[in-house]
């Protein structure tokens, strides 16, 4: 046991607090207090001592410190977090109990925050892993990606014991799980097994790829100093203009996006070039106005922007790319948007950075695709 | 020690805990962030009697552990994209798990596959720890788990993180926790306020990759320095307020470190190039040689005697004094993780996880033992107690001698 003057502190406020507080609630101003830090340590001071009242909050109150995290940034989420944490190893320390019927009225309740749903299903896990596991089926379609994981994990698992015995069977269940999933690693991994058993997934349909483009490059990259440069393209989109490009005149060009995995490749128009700067424009028709996510992969460097509005860069190289690498939430409008990329390529040579390329998808925030209607 | 001016609050974590344990490991590479335990004696011959105990560990990491006091500090992360951030407490004496933390990523989690979002070494400065994970998220805890802090770096700036993984350590310098987080498309390293996550001081930083990790060094005139090595070459700042003092502008690794000993600094820049910094002036270039080159593994000096470990497994031993390779010794690689030193022996782990122990007195060198440990290791090991601390993805290992505490 080591007891430093600050931890002695703490364990005196906590007993203490224990002490008087098993049937109080945690004073809303602490809870308040850990909502309320920001970026580059705003408001710490305050949360740091408010962090020991909430952490010392008697363990029925496990619900309202999850519900705390609705609306919370997340600064705020794992300042929380954490004081739940603390609450629950004092409680299972000391051999009390969770209070798991409560706990399952806040998860069942999808209007909380995704994650501390998420947090009271692992609560409930811990304390009562039989009603836990009852509980996964449900989330097949759960507005919670972290729980819905675990309902499209056990439809795979439940459609490999049915390989054996059943293809047909197995296939069905295979295609609900695909139809449930919103992540990559999971997406990919069913319509591999699919692909197995004989049925070719459409992969492009399944992610949503904005396939549809027009191009126009190269400019010039030399030294990077094109990722800066806004060559004319990021004032107008104008698809009957000419510029000066990199090496004589430059026109926009029809491309469709290739492959299963949506790829926009500047190399197929342009040849493979070095230090050298394209844009990618594409209209998409939204049916009405709606929260999105512009969701990109590209090992390039890039810029995004919609209608017009610069939503954010990188000037990165050849590090990787995945699917949905780069999350952009946006505001889509009814009826037509422009979609703007710049995707720059740097001066390496190596066999690994020849590509000059981006994928692109449109989806709520879990992941759903959103299809341009037109 | 006066008793009568130590504060009632000390006193009682005196009598409570005893003695502090000098041999403690509070952050990467050691008490002197160069690899070598000034005190420990580790057995020169490793078999399956000498793993004192071993841990589970969920998730991913390749963070060297950290031993403070009685317990031991690992960070791993888990979950779909490595999303859950995670600091762990195991008990010193037999590796029981006290207390666990988890956090969710505000930053980035991409990573190459060999590395993960815990890849950077936690610190400590005795009563808190300091964990940073690639996403460039960074929580202060005390050693019993009660937050001090959590700081979003990544998400507060969301462009200075990189498609590989992020993986420079965390140190302490004068009182200043020095976070480095350079990538190529926002550079900068960051003085933060231990107490409470705030920033001291930000610099700007070359916009390149880099892996390496900051290193705490006193120079002649007694400032405390903050080394900062990447492909732009060597540059000390104050750890005070991050002004530059001195640069050494050459070409730098960015992946092994600088080693700190005896008063020089042994640089990974242009195979191997030994600095002493001197008052008044801009470091003097001491020797460079070609010959002695690292892979991943930084440097080790032992004393007038330097060793560079590649990523096949050749460990050089030059001459530290002017640069001469003096032997060659082939081990099975490949390495990722830097050899520590104890008791004059060099404990080196290859990534199939063999722990080989090399005697660097004899003389062309040499395997004195091996322990097969069986799992991926990538981590730099760790030493405090009189043990090796490894760890891989799922396990941690105490190896050595159950000494009491």
């Amino acid at each position: 046991m080591i007891l430093s003057p600050r931890r002695l502190f703490l364990g005196l406020v906590s007993g203490l607090l224990t002490l008087v507080s098993v049937s109080a609630v945690v004073p809303s101003s602490a809870l308040n207090a850990l909502r309320s830090v920001g970026p580059e340590g705003q408001g710490h001071e305050a949360a740091q001592k408010a962090w020991p009242l909430v952490a010392a909050a008697p363990a029925k109150d496990l619900p309202q410190l999850l519900a705390a995290m609705d609306g919370a940034n997340d600064y705020a989420m794992n300042w929380i977090r954490t004081a739940i944490e603390a609450v629950v190893q004092r409680e299972i320390g000391s051999g009390g109990t969770l209070p798991v019927a409560s706990l399952e009225s806040f998860l069942k309740d999808t209007r909380h925050n995704p994650r501390a749903r998420r947090l009271a299903f692992d609560l409930i896990r811990r304390a009562d892993p039989r009603a836990a596991d009852g509980l996964v089926p449900g989330f097949l379609n759960d507005p919670g990606n972290d729980l819905r994981r675990e309902a499209v994990d056990r439809l795979v698992a439940d459609a490999g014991k049915q390989v054996a015995t059943d293809k047909a069977a197995a296939r069905d269940t295979y295609r609900k799980a695909l139809q449930s999933a919103r992540e990559a690693d999971q997406i990919e991994s069913i319509a591999k097994t699919l692909g197995d058993l004989g049925e070719k997934v459409d992969l492009p349909q399944t992610f949503g790829w904005v396939t549809r483009w027009k191009l126009i490059g190269p400019f010039d990259n030399t030294g990077n100093r094109g990722f800066t440069q806004a060559y004319p393209p990021e004032t107008v989109v104008d698809p009957k203009a000419e510029y000066p490009g990199k090496s004589g005149p430059v026109r926009w060009v029809d491309a469709e996006a290739q492959g299963d995995y949506g790829i926009v490749d500047f190399n197929k128009p342009f040849g493979a070039l070095k230090e050298v700067a394209g844009y990618a424009v594409a209209e998409f028709v939204s049916d009405k106005a709606r929260p999105a996510e512009i969701r990109l992969g590209c090992k390039n460097g890039w810029k995004v922007w919609l209608n017009g509005k610069f939503l954010f860069g990188r000037d990165e190289y050849h590090t990787g790319a995945e699917i949905d690498q780069f999350r952009l939430p946006v505001q889509l409008r009814a009826g037509t948007n422009v979609l703007l990329v710049k995707c720059t390529q740097n001066e390496q040579v190596e066999d690994w950075t020849k590509e000059w390329e981006f994928q692109l998808r449109v989806t709520d925030a879990q992941g759903t695709p959103i299809r341009s209607s037109r | 020690m006066n008793l009568r001016h130590l504060p009632l609050t000390g006193l009682l974590g005196l009598l409570l805990t005893g003695p502090v344990v000098a041999a403690d490991w509070m952050q990467f590479r050691g008490p002197d962030g160069n690899g070598v335990s000034p005190d420990a004696q580790l057995p020169r011959t490793l078999d399956a009697q000498s793993v004192v105990w071993t841990a589970d560990l969920p998730g991913r990491g390749v963070s060297s552990p950290i031993v403070v006091r009685d317990r031991v500090f690992v960070t791993s992360t888990s979950g779909p994209r490595n999303a859950e951030l995670r600091v762990l407490c195991f008990a010193l004496s037999d590796g029981h798990l006290i207390w666990e933390r988890q956090f969710w990523a505000t930053g980035r989690t991409m990573t190459h596959e060999k590395i993960s979002g815990a890849t950077p070494t936690a610190v400590s400065d005795g009563e808190h720890v300091f964990a940073l994970f690639s996403s460039n998220d960074c929580a202060a805890l005390d050693l019993d788990g009660n937050l001090l802090w959590y700081r979003g770096l990544g998400k507060d700036y969301p462009n200075a993180n990189n498609s590989l993984g992020m993986s420079s350590s965390l140190a302490i310098a004068d009182g200043t926790l020095v976070a480095q987080v350079e990538s190529q498309s926002e550079s900068f390293t960051a003085g933060l306020d231990p107490a409470t996550g705030r920033n001291r001081w930000r610099i700007e930083r070359p916009r390149t990759s880099n892996w390496t990790s900051p290193v705490v060094f006193r120079d002649p005139e007694g400032r405390t320095l903050v080394l900062l090595l990447s492909s732009n070459g060597l540059v000390a700042v104050d750890a005070r307020d991050g002004s530059r003092v001195w640069s050494h502008d050459d070409k730098g690794s960015t992946v092994p470190s600088v080693t700190a000993s005896g008063g020089r600094l042994y640089v990974p820049s242009n195979g191997l190039t030994v600095l002493e910094p001197v008052a008044g002036a801009k470091p003097k270039s001491v020797w460079r040689s070609t010959q002695l080159r690292t892979g991943t593994p930084s440097p080790v000096v032992l004393g007038n005697r330097v060793f560079l470990l590649n990523d096949g497994g050749i460990l050089s031993c030059g001459d530290a004094t002017d640069g001469k390779r003096l032997w060659q010794l082939r081990l099975d690689g490949p390495f990722s993780a830097t050899p520590v030193v104890a008791g004059g022996l060099l404990y080196c782990v290859n990534e199939k996880g063999l722990v080989q122990v090399v005697d660097p007195s004899k003389p062309e060198g040499e395997r004195v033992s091996t322990l097969p440990l069986g799992q991926t290791v990538i981590a730099t090991p760790s030493i405090a107690s009189n043990s090796l601390f490894v760890r891989s993805d799922g396990r941690l290992w105490r190896i050595g001698r159950a000494s009491p505490l």
